[in-house]
């Protein structure tokens, strides 16, 4: 009788067991899926409400306010920095990157933390042929739309409708990547 | 004040500036400064269609949504609020060359003769909004990342594989500017 007992339970125990470590791996493909492109992973573990997300929104006005007073969605600024012959985008980038660096640098020097208290992680990249072959394809674009990601939405902001063509395009070339994601050479 | 403000403003000011973006994202929730993941959320939360990349609880992410909304927004706020009344300036070479094409209008940030509602269904226009489009979104994705998760936050952290990257999306625009767009300009 006892020893019946005790191996029901023992048998519950191990479906407990099995489906938490289905739950575990569900868990960690859902990371690992999110991960593949190291920039978007969401490490905050606190749960907010949606408006706190209405900070990014005024980050983003921001942002997109210096892209457009910069001229750096300029199309034609592109062409001059493809040609060099202007060292405006060089500048705005350059000391982008150097800000950046220095600020990467104090963060993790004295360990600041995040408006909530939370540490602020780094992930380092991981080498992949995608940042040679990607990362060439990505420039025959920016050549010629004169826009990356950001500028296309910002040159949508400023009133150039028909650049909604080229996002819907640039939506439909990430979309692509995802299908055939598996044949390519990484 | 406003004045100056409408101006275009120069590099040594815009530069740093969009480097502060990065430690303000960092800060305000531990995010890491990247526009082109925004697209891959698009199509994670409109079309997955059962493809394991787009498998992904993408409200997680929507922090990015919201960004790119905000740069829109901001967009639209510098072009009607401080606008610089001035035609964009450019290297005098470059408008030399540009005008050999019949491209004379530099009122907009957009080169209006290239990119408008009439020219997307020429070949010129599918070539340069259409076909440039795609090859943003899919090389920005295949590389993991665009000019704002490389080349800006990734050489902050002093990553190679985005120095990498960055180097290679240069390459990419060099021999697209000098030698394809030429060609197609002629069309």
């Amino acid at each position: 009788m006892r020893n019946q007992s005790l191996s029901t339970i023992n048998s519950q125990l191990s479906s407990v067991n099995s489906q938490l470590s289905s739950v575990n791996s569900q868990l960690s493909s859902e990371k690992d899926v999110r991960s593949l492109d190291a920039m978007c992973i969401n490490e905050s573990q606190l749960e907010h409400k949606w408006y706190h997300l209405l900070k990014y929104l005024i980050a983003g006005i921001f942002f997109g306010i210096i892209l457009v007073k910069a001229e750096v969605i300029s199309w034609f600024r592109i062409q001059e920095m493809f040609r060099l012959q202007s060292f405006h985008m060089y500048g705005v980038i350059g000391s982008a990157v150097i800000t950046g660096m220095i600020s990467v640098w104090l963060i993790k020097k004295f360990k600041v933390k995040t408006i909530y208290g939370e540490p602020v992680t780094f992930h380092p990249k991981k080498f992949d042929k995608g940042q040679v072959y990607g990362g060439l394809l990505f420039g025959f674009g920016w050549a010629l739309t004169g826009a990356c990601p950001g500028p296309i939405f910002a040159q949508i902001g400023t009133g150039a409708t028909v650049v909604i063509v080229t996002l819907l395009s640039a939506i439909a070339g990430t979309w692509v990547y995802g299908l055939i994601r598996e044949k390519l050479p990484h | 004040m406003l004045d100056i403000i409408k101006q275009p403003w120069p590099w040594y000011i815009a530069g740093p500036l969009i480097g502060l973006i990065v430690p303000a994202l960092l800060i305000l929730g531990n995010k890491a400064f990247g526009i082109s993941s925004s697209l891959r959320h698009i199509c994670a939360a409109c079309l997955p269609a059962n493809i394991p990349f787009f498998k992904y609880d993408w409200k997680k992410e929507a922090w990015n949504l919201f960004f790119v909304s905000g740069v829109l927004v901001g967009g639209f706020l510098a072009a009607h609020y401080l606008n610089d009344p001035d035609p964009v300036r450019i290297n005098p070479k470059l408008n030399a060359e540009l005008s050999g094409y019949g491209i004379t209008n530099h009122s907009n940030l957009v080169p209006l003769d290239l990119m408008n509602w009439q020219t997307i269904f020429t070949l010129k226009g599918f070539l340069l909004m259409i076909a440039g489009g795609f090859l943003v979104g899919f090389g920005t994705r295949y590389a993991g990342g665009c000019t704002s998760g490389h080349s800006i936050i990734g050489l902050s952290m002093l990553q190679w594989p985005s120095f990498i990257a960055t180097c290679c999306f240069m390459i990419g625009g060099f021999i697209v500017a000098n030698l394809i767009l030429p060609l197609i300009l002629s069309l």
